[in-house]
């Protein structure tokens, strides 16, 4: 299950990931991350079954979670199913079903938004939550 | 033999007894009953293709407005159209851009935008003659208060196409898609078996004035393509049809981010089946059809291929190149391409399309050249001063700042001790050095990843390469990394110069 950890600048120095994984013991994974002045954005991977105690315990060190529930949109009017967009996508979200219809498995989306400047009609989305 | 004629197919459709099928159902039909008694029992093969075809436009009549005008230029939501023609006529082409919005926005959009019924704000100037007084002109329409919106394409349906793929180690954004770098991906065009002409590629029944499905409604062939190439298999076609009468859903403007715009065009073709050698040649099937993956990151006309390839293994989603998986993308939408061979096949048997054969027949002789270029392209080697100024690299920051005093150089070619280039020192990098107090080592101050250039490559290329990597200097180099000259942005600004006074 992946997940967006959002780190503000005061903390950001701070080994919060290596400490949450001594503390869980998760087989956690960085898929992405993007720290930039404003604070960092660091979409995590993490087994099922150890998603509440992760979340828990990066909370408690002051970072905020965001849950990828509906990380990429695609609109099904403007898609054309050419499947541009599969070739770009780092972690096969995308594929194409029997009919040759563009399906995604947003499961493994981690926001890299390679997909959405290769659309060529402007069908896909990137969702931005704001953290909790 | 079977030999049958367009008149008895077209009874056949009056009567509701007519055999349609699509492209894709042809080849197990034809392999199970063999070619003769399949021209015997299939009377119409339906192609179909929908894809990104940039050569694409519409000829627009606005009427004539009060005072009328003699529309000198125009621009239809900020998009300019072409207005060389008689007053108020104008042609809008596809991969125009947007004033105002560039790429996101281009003529292929301001179509789909009239397909769809939307207004459209329109803009045209003129100087203003004594038949056409009026000097301005501003007003919003639809397609509905045009007096014709004809989409006249000069070159649509290519028979194939080559893929791309790039190997640089930077990201290339082109009319083939983003390429990633180091052949991350793949992207290909065209949809193989349903393509028309990969089904009729002797030009039997596709011809001037062969009757399709152009976007949602009938449209003609009025000829060969411009680049028609049939010899190696890049057969194209000029289309014709009535925007009055397209579907929306057949006509999509499309941006490919970084290149501009393109409009997705719908295009299918029946092909009549009057004898066995029409059934043995709509039987091809995508393992059939060959084409090459191109190296995009050659920026050449002529760009190497890093090998050929099916239809058959493009759609399987993974090419193998060099032991790698590399996966593929189509930009033409299969699934809208089996669409339209459906609907036309559907409107065959419904009676509704009646298919003809062409007035006259396109050449599948005809060879498509490259351009005449009458002035020589000059070359890196054209440009670069011949004296050239080297530093070697044991030597320290103090021996460069002087040399560069005393050359008038400000880019330094660092080389080891067999003359071969290992770095860069600028005066920006001494200035560095000495405001960090690290003045001692030239290795540690100069830039050791060096772009470089190549005598003999044409300079528009390497003045790219100055502008992708935000530099204003590249030493030239040999193939054994001798430094022979040096190439400055100064160096281009001149001769851009000299070239715009000539």
């Amino acid at each position: 299950m992946k997940f967006l950890l959002f780190v503000t600048p005061e903390i950001i120095a701070r080994p919060l990931i290596a400490e949450t994984v001594l503390e869980t013991g998760a087989l956690l994974n960085v898929d992405r991350a993007d720290i930039k002045p404003s604070g960092g954005e660091i979409i995590i991977d993490v087994p099922r079954d150890k998603y509440d105690e992760v979340t828990a315990a990066l909370i408690k060190r002051g970072a905020k979670i965001i849950p990828l529930e509906q990380p990429v949109i695609k609109d099904d009017e403007e898609c054309i199913n050419c499947g541009a967009c599969i070739s770009v996508c780092p972690t096969g979200v995308i594929s194409f079903d029997e009919e040759w219809c563009v399906v995604m498995d947003v499961s493994k989306c981690i926001q890299c938004g390679l997909c959405i400047t290769m659309c060529p009609h402007g069908a896909l989305k990137v969702v931005k939550q704001n953290p909790r | 033999m079977t030999e049958k004629t367009i008149e008895d197919i077209n009874t056949r459709i009056a009567d509701g007894s007519v055999h349609v099928v699509t492209a894709e159902e042809m080849p197990d039909i034809v392999s199970q009953l063999g070619p003769e008694q399949a021209a015997k029992e299939v009377d119409i093969v339906t192609t179909g293709t929908f894809g990104a075809m940039c050569s694409s436009g519409v000829w627009l009549n606005f009427g004539h407005s009060d005072p009328p005008i003699k529309m000198q230029r125009l621009w239809l939501n900020d998009v300019e159209a072409y207005t060389g023609v008689a007053a108020v006529d104008a042609y809008i082409g596809a991969a125009q851009l947007s004033s105002t919005q560039g790429m996101k926005y281009g003529g292929a959009h301001v179509i789909e935008d009239l397909v769809s019924g939307k207004s459209i704000d329109i803009h045209a100037i003129s100087q203003g003659t004594d038949c056409y007084p009026r000097k301005l002109l501003d007003t919003t329409l639809t397609i509905e208060d045009l007096n014709q919106a004809i989409m006249m394409n000069p070159r649509n349906a290519y028979q194939k196409y080559a893929c791309a793929s790039n190997s640089s180690n930077r990201t290339l954004y082109t009319y083939m898609g983003t390429l990633l770098p180091n052949c991350t991906n793949i992207t290909y065009s065209g949809s193989g078996v349903l393509s028309p002409l990969s089904n009729d590629p002797e030009y039997r029944t596709i011809g001037m004035g062969t009757r399709i499905f152009l976007s949602g409604t009938q449209g003609y062939v009025t000829g060969e393509g411009t680049q028609h190439d049939p010899g190696d298999q890049f057969g194209t076609l000029m289309v014709q049809g009535d925007l009055k009468k397209m579907d929306k859903k057949y006509i999509r403007g499309a941006t490919f981010n970084g290149y501009g715009t393109s409009l997705y065009v719908g295009i299918g073709i029946p092909i009549p089946i009057l004898n066995s050698d029409l059934a043995k040649a709509t039987a091809v099937t995508d393992a059939d059809i060959t084409t090459s993956i191109l190296d995009y990151s050659v920026l050449r006309f002529n760009k190497p291929v890093l090998r050929n390839v099916t239809y058959e293994e493009l759609k399987s989603g993974m090419i193998d190149i060099n032991g790698h998986d590399i996966p593929t993308s189509p930009l033409s939408s299969f699934h809208d391409a089996r669409a339209i061979a459906t609907e036309l096949k559907e409107w065959v048997k419904q009676g509704k399309f009646y298919p003809t054969l062409p007035v006259e027949r396109i050449s599948n002789t005809r060879v498509c050249k490259p351009m005449k270029q009458t002035q020589d392209m000059p070359m890196v080697i054209d440009v670069m001063p011949t004296r050239i100024t080297t530093i070697k690299q044991d030597l320290c920051i103090e021996d460069a700042a002087k040399m560069i005093m005393d050359s008038n150089f400000s880019h330094l070619p660092v080389v080891s001790e067999d003359d071969k280039l290992v770095g860069i020192i600028t005066a920006w990098d001494i200035a560095r050095a000495v405001a960090k107090n690290k003045h001692d080592r030239l290795e540690d101050a100069m830039t050791k990843n060096v772009i470089t250039a190549d005598a003999t490559e044409p300079i528009d290329i390497a003045a790219c390469r100055l502008e992708q990597y935000n530099i204003s200097a590249m030493p030239v180099i040999d193939k054994h990394r001798k430094v022979v000259g040096i190439i400055t942005s100064d160096d281009f600004s001149k001769l851009m110069a000299r070239r715009r006074d000539k």
